[in-house]
């Protein structure tokens, strides 16, 4: 049974990359809609999250048939553990790319209160942490998702950077506080997308070491 | 649920003496797919399966009532040709019953008793696609005189379902066939009886549960000669719908 089993397990793979990829799609579309001021494009991104839902049930459902009927055990179950794990964080990274186009809607077509310029590198920083954990996780390498942690640093950083800015425009001009949360928010939305990946780069050592632990270089939030 | 069903049993009761094994199954079996039989010892399950080649015929006292329709025809019906549903509905048991005959011979016997011997060559050829469905015949093809009684269990049991593969069956019953088999063994008979589902419909009784979730596509769990619940394996096993079957299943009785 087991090479029946092995083709489940290809398939659902598969299923998760896709997921991932559908996540990647929706964090760049949304920080492309936050530059342009584009709410057609934020509606879209609101709207295509239930695509990223669905696929969520449909893994989370194939798992649960597949624990039920092969009974998996060491790493074939590790596995099915790490991919229910990697499909929730890719969820709740759907709902932030989400949450971030919310924030396009609520700023409308006014200028933001800072220029683009970091929040479009946290994001940039963030999708690629994605695809390498994505990688990672394909190839069954532990390295790879350790490293991927240390580029964790350089988003916390720059949300700082991005909070600390946008607080004194707000200390300056108190009519502008309304837009620089937003901002914030915006900003606080891609931290939580790279803390998600290094969540899933944990899972994808466990998965491959059976060690579960917290990462060096992950910063507990 | 929307199959096509190979056998459908119709209120299907068995009695041995004036015992009730069997109280009114209804059941059909969906062609092209795995059915396992479920339930603790001496649910019927064994008995079930017997009845769709009237094995059951062969014991005293049986009597049965009710339909099992197979193509259109009642196979209980007084009138039926016991033998040519035997080779129609063909079965596997839980020891592999080869003979102390060469494996050769043990392929042949089932063909020379329902007459179905051709040409040399063409026998042959039935062999060698009879073995090689079950994935012997690259093993076995130049040892074909061996005593068959000198293969591994897994190799003699493979070769019992050639045998049964020879005779072009539409139906293969198997009665607990991994039961003498090691995990090892059992899981390579597991993976061949998903390959064999594309050309047959298979009925599995099996008393490991965990063998019914891996290899079949439904799944009937009968009790106390009742068949109390029959579905998709993976709905079976993850939301029966009645309070027996998720105590079985989850071995909290049987």
């Amino acid at each position: 049974m087991r090479d029946s089993f092995r083709k489940h397990i290809q398939i659902l793979e598969s299923r998760v990359v896709a997921m991932g990829q559908a996540v990647e799609k929706a964090i760049r579309s949304s920080i492309q809609a936050m530059k342009d001021r584009d709410m057609k494009q934020a509606e879209r991104i609101i709207k295509d999250d239930e695509l990223i839902n669905a696929q969520r049930w449909k893994i989370e459902d194939d798992c649960v048939n597949l624990i039920a009927l092969q009974q998996p055990v060491a790493s074939d179950l590790r596995e099915m553990i790490a991919i229910l794990n990697i499909i929730t964080d890719l969820e709740r990274m759907g709902d932030h790319a989400e949450g971030i186009a919310k924030i396009v809607l609520l700023l409308g077509k006014e200028d933001p209160v800072t220029p683009m310029t970091d929040i479009p590198v946290m994001a940039e920083i963030a999708v690629e942490m994605l695809c390498k954990s994505l990688d990672a996780f394909i190839h069954r390498d532990a390295k790879a998702a350790e490293s991927i942690c240390d580029m964790d640093d350089k988003v916390d950083q720059l949300n700082d950077k991005v909070y600390r800015e946008l607080i004194n425009k707000m200390l300056v001009r108190p009519q502008d506080v309304n837009r620089a949360t937003y901002q914030i928010w915006a900003a606080h939305n891609l931290e939580r997308i790279a803390d998600r990946v290094t969540n899933i780069c944990e899972r994808i050592v466990y998965l491959t070491t059976g060690s579960m632990h917290k990462l060096p270089n992950v910063s507990s939030y | 649920m929307e199959f096509t069903a190979k056998v459908e049993i119709e209120n299907l009761n068995m009695f041995y003496g004036d015992f009730p094994a069997l109280k009114a199954i209804r059941l059909r079996i969906p062609q092209n797919n795995v059915t396992a039989l479920i339930g603790p010892s001496g649910c019927g399950k064994s008995t079930l399966l017997r009845c769709i080649n009237r094995m059951n015929d062969l014991i005293e006292g049986v009597h049965t009532e009710g339909r099992i329709i197979i193509e259109g025809q009642n196979i209980l019906d007084i009138g039926t040709d016991v033998v040519a549903l035997r080779k129609k509905v063909g079965m596997v048991f839980q020891r592999p019953n080869v003979f102390d005959q060469s494996i050769l011979d043990n392929l042949k016997f089932g063909l020379r008793i329902h007459r179905q011997m051709r040409s040399k060559n063409e026998t042959m050829e039935m062999i060698q696609k009879g073995l090689e469905d079950v994935g012997l015949w690259d093993v076995l093809k130049d040892k074909l005189g061996q005593n068959a009684r000198q293969l591994s269990l897994e190799q003699q049991q493979r070769l019992c379902i050639a045998r049964v593969l020879l005779l072009k069956p539409d139906v293969i019953l198997l009665d607990e066939p991994c039961s003498a088999l090691d995990p090892i063994a059992t899981m390579r008979i597991e993976e061949l009886l998903r390959v064999l589902r594309e050309h047959y419909t298979l009925v599995i009784v099996t008393h490991n549960m965990q063998q019914a979730a891996r290899a079949s596509d439904y799944t009937g769990f009968l009790y106390l000669g009742e068949l109390v619940e029959f579905g998709l394996t993976e709905d079976v096993f993850t939301t029966p719908q009645k309070k027996l079957t998720e105590n079985y299943i989850s071995g909290n009785f049987g």
